[in-house]
């Protein structure tokens, strides 16, 4: 059975004068899915996420996400939603201002958010932070409430940047319970992350390496294909003879 | 439409919740022209004065006493020689002294007219010009009378001021317009700068990139209150400056609105460059503040006038936005100018809008291309 792809690679490059960020990429992400983008700092991954968000046109290959080409940015923006590593919800709004903000940026009118607000706030239990000012709320709640607001207009795909990194375990733990509840909802997660064994939890990873992918399969298959025990032992395999030739 | 109205409602909700944003943009301004308000007053009580009177005659004793019965003076010394004014005036306990000359009486007597010195304190440009238009107005006042009692000839006496410490006492303090000038800077300028750093520094800018919002639509969104609120301000200056000194606009409010419009326009534009080339929100304010308050504070002109400066200050401060716009809020208020007397400087002012708009658009799309991960 052939899954309906939201993301289609072709031999993506993207070059930075002599330097050569990312190196011919090919890859689909398939609809609904969990998809693990791995690599080390200054892999590649940052920028194949902001060619894949609009930010930035690739040097050549062909980019499509949710059907539409990159380059027509515009209507990609519409149809993805995006939160990075560093926090992105304002401080000084309340829970509710923030979401409002958001459903509005998004095009939706105030009469589509509030029954929509109030549903997503029942189900996080935050109904009684909804007037609360962000700063006041604890990291691990923020960081939760910032992932719902960025799939609050119902995105086609969701890019979440590093979105653990400097978070608790056990917030990380129900971070990842949401992101599956909302594959579940059909909407595509493209997570780039740190930690090896948030990979196990993707339904696809993909390892990169100074701008090339190294590896592209289900975590158990790739284990097998290793011959390791974790995804760790495999990155650490795939990585290290590469940065040490280097 | 919609995206971009609750993008601005955003950014009003920011300003109205940072009471620190508040008290810049309407504390500051109030309070200042209170200040000055208070600082210079147009009245004048019981202000020291020291009298060196040479004559010791009838005329210069009946002045002294007119001078001493108002109840703007107090007579703080009799002063025996010339050379105890300058200790006096050290001490700062009086503001002028007034010398009769020897001869007083006799030469009013004989050829009609006489003169008395009065040397004023100029380290108070406005205390000093108050201390001479009052003891000026006693002396004609004096002397008028004369003229009636003495029916044949002229006797006049001609008062000659002369100021202490700055004697070509040029210009004076126009603190509404320098007001206007610096604060519309301040807000527009530094203000945007850090707001839209801000965004940057929180990540947040990333986040909006990623919407549909286009680039243009954020900036304009991020500046639009600020646009709203410096004309709110200005009314706000120009009516209190109304209510407190009773300081009209002569010239057209229409135009003065205008030229004030350009003028944010102009700062918001610089606020904008700033906010493309740095990337903390303490270089904003650091290169708002040296790069921009200061040298518009000193050499505008509106403190300091600029024909008593250097040539090369001259020259540095005709890239100083401020410099232009105090010639046309004074042109228009004070004078009451029409646009055909200051052409030129809106002229000047709208180069240098376009001059950054296009700078900062150009800067911004580089970013946003190639060039920056």
């Amino acid at each position: 059975m052939e899954k309906e792809k939201v993301i289609e690679v072709k031999d993506l490059v993207k070059r930075f004068g002599a330097f050569v960020a990312n190196d011919h990429l090919t890859f689909d992400v398939y609809k609904g899915d969990i998809f693990g983008f791995l690599g080390a700092n200054g892999a590649g991954k940052t920028t194949a996420i902001r060619i894949l968000c609009g930010l930035s046109r690739p040097t050549s290959g062909k980019v499509t996400v949710a059907g539409i080409d990159a380059g027509r940015p515009e209507e990609i923006k519409k149809r993805i939603g995006y939160m990075s590593q560093r926090f992105s919800l304002y401080e000084d709004l309340t829970v509710s201002e923030n979401i409002e903000l958001y459903g509005g940026i998004y095009g939706m009118t105030m009469k589509e958010i509030r029954p929509r607000r109030e549903a997503l706030l029942e189900r996080l239990s935050f109904s009684h932070y909804s007037d609360m000012l962000i700063r006041s709320l604890p990291l691990g709640l923020r960081q939760k409430l910032a992932f719902a607001v960025a799939v609050f207009h119902d995105p086609e795909i969701v890019f979440l940047d590093e979105p653990t990194s400097g978070v608790d375990p056990i917030t990380r733990r129900q971070f990842w319970e949401m992101i599956y509840e909302t594959a579940s909802r059909g909407i595509t997660v493209f997570v780039t992350t740190h930690y090896m064994d948030e990979a196990e939890y993707c339904d696809r990873i993909t390892i990169m390496n100074e701008g090339r992918i190294e590896a592209l399969d289900t975590p158990a298959v790739l284990r097998k294909k290793y011959g390791t025990e974790t995804i760790e032992e495999l990155f650490v395999k795939i990585a290290r003879p590469k940065t040490e030739t280097a | 439409m919609k995206r971009f109205m609750a993008f601005v409602k955003k950014e009003f909700l920011h300003i109205f919740r940072d009471y620190r944003t508040l008290i810049i943009l309407f504390g500051i301004p109030a309070a200042q022209i209170l200040i000055f308000g208070y600082a210079v007053r147009t009245d004048l009580t019981n202000a020291g004065i020291a009298i060196l009177d040479n004559a010791r005659d009838e005329v210069s004793a009946e002045l002294t006493h007119k001078l001493e019965a108002s109840e703007f003076f107090r007579i703080r010394y009799n002063l025996g020689s010339y050379e105890e004014i300058d200790p006096a005036f050290k001490q700062g306990k009086i503001k002028a002294a007034i010398i009769f000359p020897a001869n007083l009486g006799a030469s009013l007597a004989r050829e009609g007219n006489a003169s008395v010195s009065i040397i004023a304190d100029g380290s108070e440009p406005n205390t000093a010009n108050l201390v001479t238009a009052y003891t000026t107005a006693i002396i004609n006042d004096y002397s008028s009378q004369l003229t009636r009692q003495v029916s044949q000839g002229m006797p006049v006496i001609i008062p000659e001021v002369r100021m202490y410490f700055n004697p070509n006492l040029e210009s004076y303090f126009m603190f509404v317009p320098g007001v206007i000038t610096l604060i519309l800077i301040l807000i527009t300028a530094l203000m945007t700068s850090v707001t839209i750093v801000r965004e940057k520094e929180f990540g947040t800018m990333e986040v909006l990139l990623v919407s549909p919002l286009k680039p243009w639509q954020i900036i304009i969104g991020k500046v639009a209150p600020y646009f709203f609120l410096s004309l709110v301000n200005v009314i706000v200056i120009l009516l209190m400056a109304w209510f407190v000194f009773g300081l009209p606009v002569r010239g057209s409010i229409a135009l003065l609105i205008a030229g004030t419009m350009l003028y944010i326009l102009l700062g918001l534009s610089i606020g904008i460059f700033v906010s493309s080339s740095v990337q903390k929100m303490e270089n904003a304010i650091f290169i708002s503040f040296l790069a921009l308050m200061l040298p518009s504070l000193l050499l505008s002109g509106f403190i300091f006038p600029i024909e008593n400066m250097p040539k090369i200050y001259d020259y540095v401060s005709m890239i100083l936005p401020p410099r232009w716009f105090v010639e046309i809020i004074r042109s228009i208020m004070i004078k009451g100018a029409g646009f055909t007397y200051i052409w030129k400087e809106t002229l000047i002012l709208v180069v240098m809008t376009i001059f950054f708009m296009v700078l900062s658009a150009r800067k911004f799309k580089v970013r946003l291309g190639e060039g920056e991960r």
